[in-house]
């Protein structure tokens, strides 16, 4: 098994034809995808790469039974096209772009709240379960089928740290790009409490950085609700306080947000903490091997 | 994007909000052509500089005349302000507020941030202005009323009564205040903000409210739809390198140690920078060429990179996924050829065609030093800076 996505899943590419989009689109079938749709308003009726282009997601969900969604559009139009997928009973949303001012996502949470549509992102590499399904920009050779499961803030920084474990023959089960905003979809607790129940995830690694207290709210879950093991690692332990590190989300304000009090708390809800990210794989591996 | 003191109150202005009676000046004579405007006494004469804290730095000052008001003018302006916020460098001030003293019963703080983990804005009111909020925050949390807004239905009228009653007003002072807070809110969303924030908020002895001193930080992925906010970014604010950075869409943040380094992700160029501590180096900076670099980006990276003299060794850490590791290879070498470079470079490349990525680099005839693995490449470059140094 793995979480969110996996064989069974049938995904619509939102954006299917601009550059980005059309590019991805190719990748993630070449990975195994099952892309049953496309859509780009005004353009319907056309085909892109055998896969057929409608012009509304409510379209493409009711003639292609589409049930994930890969979101490729500009930050504009991104909070629409999230709340159009929502609206179309699309149960998983993968929106990459980066930029969605802030304000739109607010709105764009309150409104998945009533419609029951799980988001992962935006400002995310994607979501992939090796071997089966990925909806994102991620290189799927790096990754390899197994046990582990993956949650991060970052996309560079998850490729390390899962080359680290495809190289010790490690596989994974599912890894989840957060994204790097501010306003989030599906959050550590929520990834956690899905791992913890997928009975084919045996440990879990996080990935946070600096910004926010998403890691404080995840260490507090695990404390109480998760039984199995969890490295993390959290980025930024050198970064200046008041400068927005590359991700919109990535900022230590009044003194809040900083990873060391990020590693504190995971710390004391007995999370081993690397302060090394060369050795989270090493760690992980050894944690397995205890158990 | 960060705006100054001046540009703020303008915007309040805007919505209704009191503030003193001036404006800006970038000359002593105009500084006191604005005090005669003004017309009374006293005057404030206020550095602007993108930064708290300008009181204690001597940037502010209370003068009784125009001519006064010309001579601080002289004395501030051109000034090199450091504060705690302006890290030791201080800032050069081009800048000046000129506006009328206002009689001081009390300050209050009053501000609407983001609430990530509730994800909706937040207001937040204390008595006790005049301070950074953060400090309240630590020190006494009771002393800060908080009302979190639903963003579908805005800021209702019983929210900024509650908020009022809650900080301890009488009915005058909470209508006032409630016409305070609602302008604030408004900017807040109508201008993508991620803070707006009056303090301090003063009560005159008359029992009206006004902004004595105002921030507001807008969301940069929100700027395309405030082209009029856009313009109001003064580079002079902002490291030249940082604005060089910005033109090529790079990410560089200006750090304190000598380790100039190149990555591709945000997450992964801080953990670089952490790794690089780890083994006992300082990084010189944080830059994020972007999780799909291009052959360009790492070339105007490379050449920023070298254009901080602080930097002796330089490390790229590159994970090529979409990105091959080749292309990124002979990007890394072009660059490295058209910037004259003196000091040693180690590269560590991961991914898509790494192979043949380290044999470009390898075959090129350049000083690389080519490292498998981000911790061998933290101790090579932790190596190699021992050796510059002797």
């Amino acid at each position: 098994m793995s979480i969110l996505v996996d064989e069974k899943t049938r995904v619509v590419v939102q954006g299917i034809t601009g550059n980005e989009g059309l590019f991805h689109t190719k990748q993630m079938k070449e990975y195994g995808t099952k892309v049953v749709a496309g859509v780009t308003p005004g353009k319907g009726g056309q085909k892109i790469e055998g896969i057929p282009v409608f012009n509304s997601v409510m379209e493409a969900v009711k003639e292609t039974g589409a049930n994930g969604s890969a979101i490729f559009v500009p930050p504009a139009f991104a909070a629409d096209a999230i709340m159009e997928a929502a609206d179309s009973g699309v149960s998983v949303v993968v929106c990459l772009t980066e930029g969605i001012p802030t304000l739109d996502m607010v709105m764009v949470r309150k409104f998945l709240k009533e419609k029951g549509t799980k988001l992962v992102g935006p400002n995310t590499p994607g979501i992939i379960s090796p071997g089966k399904c990925k909806i994102g920009v991620m290189a799927g050779y790096i990754h390899r089928q197994g046990t582990v499961g993956i949650m991060s803030r970052s996309g560079t920084l998850t490729y390390e740290v899962v080359d680290q474990l495809t190289k010790k023959g490690i596989g994974q089960s599912t890894c989840v790009g957060i994204g790097g905003d501010q306003i989030i979809g599906l959050n550590y607790v929520d990834l956690l409490e899905l791992f913890e129940k997928d009975p084919d995830t045996e440990a879990l690694i996080m990935i946070g950085e600096i910004g926010g207290t998403a890691e404080e709210e995840a260490a507090q879950f695990i404390e109480k609700h998760v039984k199995k093991p969890v490295v993390a690692f959290i980025a930024g332990l050198t970064a200046p306080p008041g400068r927005r590190m590359g991700h919109a989300g990535a900022i230590i304000s009044g003194g809040k947000g900083t990873a060391g009090e990020k590693m504190e708390a995971l710390e004391k809800a007995g999370v081993r903490v690397v302060r090394n990210p060369a050795i989270v794989g090493s760690e992980l591996s050894a944690l397995l091997k205890r158990a | 994007m960060k705006i100054h003191e001046y540009q703020a109150k303008e915007i309040l202005r805007g919505y209704g909000i009191p503030v003193p009676k001036g404006r800006a000046a970038e000359t002593p004579e105009e500084t006191r052509k604005v005090a005669e405007e003004i017309g009374g006494k006293p005057i404030v004469v206020k550095a602007q500089i993108h930064a708290g804290g300008r009181g204690k730095g001597g940037g502010v000052r209370v003068v009784s005349s125009p001519e006064e008001a010309e001579k601080a003018a002289k004395e501030i302006l051109g000034m090199t302000l450091v504060t705690h916020q302006t890290g030791p460098g201080g800032r050069v001030v081009r800048k000046i507020l000129v506006e009328e003293g206002v009689e001081i019963k009390e300050e209050l703080y009053l501000g609407v941030v983001i609430d990530r983990s509730r994800e909706c804005p937040v207001i937040m009111a204390s008595r006790e202005g005049g301070v950074e909020i953060e400090k309240v925050a630590a020190e006494s949390p009771e002393k800060i009323v908080k009302e979190w807004v639903e963003p579908y239905v805005g800021l209702r009228p019983f929210q900024a009564n509650k908020v009022g009653y809650g900080l301890g007003f009488e009915p005058a002072q909470v209508g006032k205040l409630r016409n305070v807070m609602t302008g604030l809110y408004k900017i807040f969303c109508e201008k993508d903000c991620l803070l707006a924030e009056i303090n301090p908020l003063v009560l005159t002895g008359g029992g009206d409210f006004i902004a004595l001193d105002a921030k507001i930080n807008f969301d940069d992925n929100g700027l395309f739809r405030h082209k009029e906010i856009a313009t109001l970014r003064d580079l002079n604010e902002e490291a030249p390198l940082e604005i060089e950075a910005s033109k090529y869409n790079l990410n560089y943040i200006k750090l304190d140690g000598n380790v100039g380094c190149m990555v591709n992700g945000a997450g992964l160029a801080m953990a670089t920078m952490d790794i690089i501590k780890v083994f006992g180096a300082e990084p010189a900076n944080f830059l994020d060429v972007g999780g799909g670099a291009t052959v360009e980006m790492v070339k105007n990276g490379f050449k920023i990179l070298m254009a901080d003299p602080a930097v002796k060794v330089v490390f790229i850490n590159i994970f090529g996924g979409i990105l091959r590791c080749d292309t990124l290879a002979r990007g890394v070498t072009e660059a490295v050829e058209e910037v004259k470079v003196n000091v040693p470079i180690v590269v560590r490349l991961e991914g898509t065609n790494v192979e043949e990525g380290r044999r470009i680099l390898r075959e090129s005839g350049l000083n690389f030093t080519v490292a498998s693995g981000m911790q061998e490449g933290a101790q090579k470059v932790v190596e190699a800076l021992n050796k510059v140094r002797g």
